[in-house]
């Protein structure tokens, strides 16, 4: 009981913490055609989105919350609010926020962060994308990096050309949710033979209570270009319920390189489900790198559609579940050309009583021939109380293809907690070195401040693990 | 021999050991003095390996009876990782695998428990230590024992003793599975720290390493009761007759 208490207490310290609740601009709570329609309009968007929007609502009624995977059945979606906007100001100025929100970024290191080491930074507060920059050296190499709002308004060809066509409106019930109410996220769009060597970020901090966060992000990478884009976020610890609905679509061109990294960090009372998906077109290259920590529950399965000859897939993944929770999440990749490659890793760690679930698919068209596929799950369970489940889908319709598939689960040994407690190191200190080189395929493939931050973050986690 | 070679260093007083219920350890009675290193040696399933366990505090081997003295601290009912702050070391028989934990930093972390070093300087030591166990860098690299062969962990065992630098070690058969080269690499090591403030129980089948070593003592370990005691000359003994002799001897 007392370890629950501290793990809570240092969330809650670092990332727990709530401003007071200040909007400018809120939906009533419940979603119906008039809170869409007020969302849309305050954005003052085209006509065409609008009605997009309001297809996607009458989608989302008629389908109902999906019965397989985390348990829904706690979301009260008429408790929810869908839009709240907590400042008329956007600003390319951390100083011109309001002093609350100014102070939260601080306290999570974004403007630091920022200054440091990359390249443009978009941090979202409730609804809306508050600050946003990217560095003027990158803006003049024809980089786009806005909010998706005012990607929307600035860009608005390209915007169709690609917004809802990874996942439609009716791909599933949430990703018809966050069409019909989206907000926020990020707009990125590098031109042909650009590489940018610095990460760009975006934040999404939840701040209100029982608030909704539909961010909707699309990134396109043009013929040979390379980006790397991550995403964090936070919420404060309440004892009701949140949702965080988000729609990320990646568009790869030719040749073209993009790492999408999500270092998820949400209170234990935030619902997660999240549609990720990315087209990889001739000799481009998709990377996913997700964690998955905090949450009640999380649905994500960022996936890869390798659309052309030569795209390439990696998608690694870890996951870990304490108490109360469920990461139900893994990858898909989906081979539509011949000789495209994918790897699927995912790691899991489940205690108090957690459970963390891998759900993959692997799909390999007729004559999408001299593919190559590997998954590897591995689970670790840390007592008898927690739980780790594994569904592995493969539909594989061609022949000449190379499909590999390890999965693993496993406790830490008494043996190896031994070997490290005779070297002088105190049981949790052992159990925590064990953990971090778990995870440490995820880790040394951040940048090693995030690695750094990380590995804090699973520290945090892991306290009180020993009983 | 001078005074301070006389201080008892390990003191093992009538222990009795169980494992899964089962008692390996009968009464064993055993005094190291600082500075001296003695061999146990003994036919297989004797519980050599069970008092190797039993001295770094495996929760595994149940203590029932008697006590483990360690410069005059009771260390019977200690923690293994207060064991290793006391200055206590085990060099495993078979040491375990743990994935992603980098060497380097593993010997970082536990060198650094005992031993006051900033990284500079314990970079230098590294290097200096490395050299005396034949690493090259790229054995820095890897994860903790992970794919290593039979002797690969020998050798990081060893390393890791001369990093931590222990006034106590126990080398539960280091030896078994060396070449002839390993062994005088590994022997050498053991060497070195040899000093008046360092002692070491060597667990062992076989004369070879002892060669190397030149232990003071040689206590002949059977069914869990030390049978006999005596200098490096008993080691050739066994060497040329076996333990069948002395099993009779004690059995009469």
């Amino acid at each position: 009981m007392k370890q629950q208490v501290l793990i809570n207490e240092n969330y809650k310290e670092k990332y727990g913490f709530a401003d007071p609740e200040i909007s400018v601009f809120k939906t009533g709570k419940g979603l119906n055609k008039s809170v869409v329609e007020a969302i849309s309009n305050r954005k003052k968007e085209p006509e065409w989105m609008l009605k997009l929007r309001l297809k996607a609502l009458e989608e989302f009624n008629k389908r109902s919350v999906p019965l397989w995977g985390g348990n829904l059945s706690d979301i009260n979606f008429d408790e929810i609010t869908y839009y709240f906007d907590p400042s008329d100001k956007k600003t390319q100025n951390w100083e011109e926020l309001p002093d609350n929100i100014k102070k939260t970024f601080d306290k999570l290191g974004i403007p630091e962060a920022e200054k440091k080491f990359l390249g443009g930074v978009g941090a979202q507060y409730d609804s809306e994308v508050l600050y946003h920059k990217l560095r003027e050296d990158l803006e003049k190499k024809g980089i786009i990096f806005l909010d998706t709002d005012t990607g929307l308004k600035e860009h608005e060809e390209l915007f169709k050309k690609w917004f809802g066509k990874l996942v439609p409106y009716n791909d599933n019930k949430f990703a018809a949710l966050n069409t019909a109410c989206w907000s926020g996220g990020s707009f990125i769009y590098i031109p042909p033979g650009v590489k940018v060597d610095v990460p760009l970020q975006a934040y999404f901090r939840i701040n209100a209570k029982n608030v909704g966060q539909f961010e909707r992000t699309l990134i396109i990478a043009d013929k040979n270009s390379e980006v790397t884009y991550i995403e964090g976020c936070s919420a404060p610890v309440y004892s009701s319920n949140s949702l965080h609905a988000a729609v990320v679509e990646l568009v790869a061109l030719e040749g073209a390189k993009i790492r999408y990294t999500t270092i998820q960090n949400w209170s234990n009372d935030v619902y997660n489900l999240v549609t990720k998906r990315a087209f990889a077109y001739k000799n481009a290259s998709v990377e996913w790198l997700d964690a998955n920590t905090g949450s009640r529950c999380t649905m994500k399965f960022p996936s890869v559609y390798m659309l052309e000859p030569g795209a390439k897939a990696d998608i690694l993944s870890i996951a870990f579940a304490g108490k109360d929770q469920h990461q139900d999440a893994g990858g898909k990749v989906l081979h539509f050309a011949p000789n495209t490659t994918s790897r699927i890793i995912s790691k899991s760690i489940s205690k108090d009583g957690g459970r963390t679930t891998y759900r993959g698919l692997v799909q390999v068209a007729k004559g999408a021939t001299g593919v190559k596929t590997s998954t590897r799950c591995d689970a670790l369970m840390l007592d008898e109380k927690s739980r780790s489940d594994t569904y592995p889908t493969m539909k594989i319709e061609e022949q000449d293809v190379n499909v590999s598939h390890e999965a693993f689960v496993g406790k830490v040994g008494e043996e190896q907690l031994f070997y490290m407690m005779s070297r002088g190191l105190k049981e949790e200190e052992a159990m925590a070195m064990i953990i971090l080189g778990f995870i440490s395929e995820f880790t040394r493939e951040l940048p090693m401040e995030y690695a750094l931050e990380f590995n804090r973050l699973m520290q945090i986690n892991m306290e009180g693990a020993i009983g | 021999m001078n005074l301070i070679k006389m201080e008892p260093m390990l003191q093992i007083k009538d222990l009795r050991v169980e494992v899964d219920g089962k008692e390996i350890l009968k009464g064993i009675n055993l005094k190291v003095n600082k500075g001296e290193i003695h061999a146990i040696m003994g036919p297989n399933g004797t519980g050599k390996s069970t008092l190797a366990y039993a001295i770094a505090g495996h929760p595994k081997y149940k203590i029932t009876n008697g006590s483990i003295i360690f410069n005059g601290k009771d260390m019977t009912k200690l923690a293994p990782y207060e064991r290793a702050k006391e200055g206590l070391f085990l060099a495993f028989q078979y040491p375990t695998e743990i994935s992603g934990v980098n060497i380097s930093h593993f010997l970082y972390t536990i060198s650094k428990l005992r031993n006051n070093l900033n990284p500079l300087e314990f970079r230098k030591q590294l290097i200096e230590k490395g050299r005396i166990v034949n690493i090259d860098k790229t054995f820095l690299d890897r994860q903790l024992n992970v794919g290593f062969s039979g002797g690969e962990k020998k050798i990081l065992e060893i390393l890791q003793m001369l990093m931590i630098n222990p006034k106590f070690a126990v080398l539960d058969e280091t030896d078994s599975g060396l070449d002839i080269d390993s062994l005088q690499t590994i022997s050498n090591a053991i060497n070195q720290l040899r000093s008046d403030d360092f002692s070491a129980l060597v667990v062992t089948h076989y004369q070879r390493i002892l060669n190397f070593i030149k232990p003071d003592f040689i206590h002949v370990l059977i069914d869990g009761n030390i049978v006999k005691t005596g200098d490096f000359n008993l080691a050739k003994e066994l060497e040329s007759k076996g333990y069948t002799w002395l099993n009779q001897d004690f059995t009469k």
